[in-house]
This record gives structure tokens, C-alpha cells and sequence, in this order.
């Protein structure tokens, strides 16, 4: 039996909880609410840029993990990097759904073809296409091979999207945190969901891997045992 | 130095010298490139202002998907016939490869473009003929070709590897196929190359990461 990479622990779970209680409390009661904007859809934001930038982070440790893969050929490297891209995926599609929930309320529209909005759908198809490389490769330690090659081209939109709102004129809201244009509350809580989300992920990510193993053992097992029933 | 480009050089030779004998490829791209604008112009109707606004994207769009095909086939006639086999076992590095069969490749696909770019020109009487547009449609077939090549060699060790090419292909093209899209409607609009500037610093970018990022990692593709 294989060394585990990572254990189901039952600690990040409770603590990923508690912390988004207090993250629900931070966004609804505490902060205070701005003029202007719609009063709940405002809210949005402090899970939508959370999500998008561990989306991002999600898609860089692909990208590691896929190169240390392909360098080490170690499987545990194979299934980090995938677990990530699910996560990734999950929470790219959890920023386009929210985005478009504050966009229908501000702009008045779902969805416009703009670079932001249009990168991230992009990156989320990449991702997607990235989970299904490996379904069509014939032996698995080709798929993941060709998985690793895929995680390392597909990374070049990453940084696209994360810039479009500095590189194109766009209608997405510009980087407000980095321009220090938020009061002192709204920031606290913000970051308080970027810490909270940074945990949810890691939470979902050794999940995920754990599960992997699990199932890549009792793949071994069955294996063995229809080898050993002839 | 000079023994690498001659070596990239004798897989190019190769390739154009099969393509040369047999001409399948070129013909149906080309014919195929042809119906995807015929099919547009049913889709779109364009007529007297439109043109400017919908032209690029059916040119791109035809280019991008002719060059799928062509890119399929360019790993597909080495698998069929065993050639894969004798190119892995030839004395050279892997990377050889890759640069032999992408430049091939990219020979192939601005042929098709110096055909394909007149014959639009004449059906939706637009000027094409601008050395700008020439630099875009340049950048751009080498962002195209860098990909498809090394996604080629993927998906051909693949089952339905006709699906999944341009699946993959595709969204990692995205940037280049927008960026021509919307340098080339610049153009027709009349826009100096400085206006265009941003669209071709990204196709430039992404040309030089692609070709050194697919020369770095062809190896993981083509290994047993």
C-alpha cells in the first residue's frame, strides 16, 4: 500500500465552517452597506473576487504540480495537480455565476462580451477540456502525461485574465482593492473571505486527493483480485 | 546550430515532398476554408456596412478551422503508416521534430491563407492586400501552428482524437484567434499600426511562449 499525500482530516472541515460563519456575519452585519448599488447584490463581491482569485491560485498549482510531474513522475504530482483543476473549475464557474448575478443588477444585462468576462469563460473551458484529456488517452500513465502537457499550455490565459482588466478597457469594475479605493471594514471583511476561501480550498483539495487515492487503491484491489480469480 | 536547421530542414523537406505526391491535404483544407466562408455568408448575409464589422471573424474563423484539420492530419499520416516509429528512432532530439513538423505546417497553412485572402477579398470586396493585414495573418498563423502541432502529436495517441483536438485547441488559442480578429477589423476600419499595437504585442507574446513552451515539453508528448 502507497504512502497517502494527504489524510481526511476532520479538522479543516470544522474550521472551514466556523470561518465562513464569521465570513457570513463580517459581509451581512458588520460591513457597512455602500450607496448606490443594489443593497444585497453589493454582497456578492466578497465572494465573487475570493473565488476568482483562488480559482487562479487553483490553476498555478496545475501548473506546478503538472511540471513536477512531468520532471519527478511521481503519480502523487498527477493527482494534486488534477484535485486542483477540479476545485479550479468549481469555483471558475462559481465566479461566472455570481458575476452575472451582480451584472443583471448593475449593468442590467447577464452577460457581455467583454476580455474579462471573456477570459474567464475561456479559462474555465480550458480546464474543463484539461479534465477531459486524460478520458481519452488509452493507459492511464499516459493521460496523465498528456494532462501534465495540457496544465503547463493551458496556463497562458491565466495571467490574461487576471490582466484584462489592466491590458483592455473593460466594463468588469477595476481592481478597487489594489487602489485602495475600499473603506477600512469592507477591507477587513474582504480579506477575511480571501483567508476563509483559501481554507475552504485547501479543505476541498485534500478531499479530493484523499478520495483519489482511495479510489486508485481499490482499483489496485480489484486488479489484483481478478488476476488472482484467473 | 547550423546541423539542427539542417535537420529541421530534412523533416520539412519530408513532409512537403508527401504532400507534394498526394495533395490530398491541400485540396480539401482549401475547399473546406471555402465552404466555411460560403457557409457564413448565408449565416450573416453581409451587405455594405456589416462587411467591415463581420469580414474578420469569417476569415479567421476559417482559417482557424482549416487549420485543425490539417493539423490532424499532420500527425495522423505519421501514425498510419508507422513513420512516427522511425522518426522517434532517428538520431536526433525530440525537439527537431516538433520544429521540422511545425514550420511544415506553418508553410502549409500561409499558403492556404495567400489562396484563401484573395478569393475573400474578390467575394466581400474588401482590401486585403495591406502589408498590415500580412504581419497579423503572420503572427497570428504561428500562435495557430505552434499549438495545433503539439496538440497534434497529443491527440493522435489518443481514442476519437478528432474530438478531442479541437477541444483542446481551441480555448488555448483563444487570445490569438481574437487578437487577428480584432487587429484585422482595425485594419479594414482604416486604424494606423500604432492603434493596433496592443493586438499584436499579444500575438507576438504568445507566439514566443508557445514555440519555446511546445519545444520544452514535446518530448512528454511523443515518448512511449
Amino acid at each position: 500500500m502507497k504512502e497517502r499525500i494527504a489524510q481526511r482530516s476532520n479538522i479543516l472541515p470544522g474550521i472551514s465552517f466556523v470561518m465562513m460563519m464569521v465570513a457570513l456575519y463580517l459581509v451581512f452585519i458588520y460591513v457597512p452597506t455602500a450607496q448606490g448599488m443594489g443593497i444585497m447584490v453589493q454582497k456578492v463581491f466578497y465572494f465573487h473576487v475570493p473565488l476568482a482569485w483562488l480559482s487562479y491560485l487553483a490553476f498555478t498549482i496545475v501548473l506546478v504540480c503538472s511540471g513536477l510531474y512531468l520532471w519527478r513522475r511521481e503519480a502523487k504530482w498527477d493527482i494534486i495537480a488534477r484535485s486542483s483543476a477540479e476545485v479550479g473549475v468549481v469555483f471558475t464557474a462559481l465566479v461566472l455565476i455570481t458575476g452575472s448575478i451582480w451584472a443583471k443588477s448593475a449593468w442590467g444585462y447577464w452577460w457581455t462580451w467583454d476580455a474579462r468576462l471573456t477570459s474567464t469563460l475561456v479559462l474555465w473551458l480550458i480546464y474543463v477540456a484539461y479534465l477531459m484529456v486524460r478520458s481519452f488517452a488509452v493507459e492511464e500513465d499516459r493521460g496523465a502525461r498528456f494532462a501534465a502537457v495540457f496544465g503547463i499550455a493551458g496556463f497562458f490565459s491565466v495571467p490574461l485574465s487576471a490582466l484584462a482588466i489592466t491590458l483592455w478597457r473593460t466594463q468588469h469594475p477595476p481592481p478597487v482593492i489594489f487602489e485602495g479605493g475600499l473603506a477600512p471594514e469592507m477591507l477587513f471583511a474582504m480579506l477575511f473571505c480571501v483567508v476563509t476561501f483559501t481554507a475552504l480550498y485547501i479543505q476541498l483539495l485534500t478531499q479530493r486527493i484523499s478520495l483519489r487515492q482511495i479510489e486508485t487503491e481499490i482499483d489496485q484491489i480489484s486488479q489484483n483480485l481478478s488476476y488472482q480469480g484467473g | 546550430m547550423s546541423k539542427s536547421i539542417g535537420k529541421i530542414l530534412v523533416i520539412l523537406r519530408k513532409d512537403l515532398i508527401s504532400e507534394a505526391r498526394t495533395r490530398d491535404v491541400a485540396a480539401s483544407v482549401l475547399i473546406f476554408a471555402l465552404l466555411v466562408i460560403v457557409i457564413f455568408n448565408f449565416a450573416f448575409e453581409p451587405g455594405g456596412e456589416t462587411t467591415k464589422l463581420v469580414a474578420p471573424g469569417i476569415l479567421w474563423v476559417a482559417i482557424t478551422f482549416a487549420g485543425v484539420l490539417s493539423f490532424n492530419r499532420s500527425f495522423v499520416l505519421e501514425k498510419e503508416n508507422g513513420c512516427l516509429e522511425g522518426l522517434k528512432l532517428c538520431p536526433i532530439n525530440k525537439e527537431i521534430i516538433y520544429l521540422g513538423k511545425m514550420l511544415g505546417s506553418l508553410l502549409f497553412l500561409l499558403i492556404v491563407e495567400i489562396i484563401i485572402f484573395p478569393i475573400f477579398s474578390v467575394l466581400f470586396n474588401l482590401p486585403l492586400f495591406m502589408p498590415k493585414v500580412a504581419l497579423i495573418a503572420v503572427l497570428a498563423t504561428v500562435g495557430l501552428v505552434s499549438v495545433g502541432i503539439l496538440f497534434s502529436a497529443l491527440s493522435v495517441h489518443t481514442k476519437a482524437r478528432e474530438i478531442l483536438l479541437p477541444i483542446l485547441f481551441f480555448p488555448v488559442c483563444a487570445p490569438v484567434i481574437i487578437a487577428a480578429v480584432e487587429a484585422t477589423g482595425m485594419v479594414l476600419q482604416g486604424e494606423a499600426l500604432g492603434s493596433l499595437s496592443s493586438w499584436l504585442q499579444i500575438m507576438a507574446v504568445f507566439d514566443v511562449v508557445f514555440v519555446v513552451v511546445s519545444v520544452l515539453i514535446f518530448e512528454f508528448v511523443i515518448e512511449e
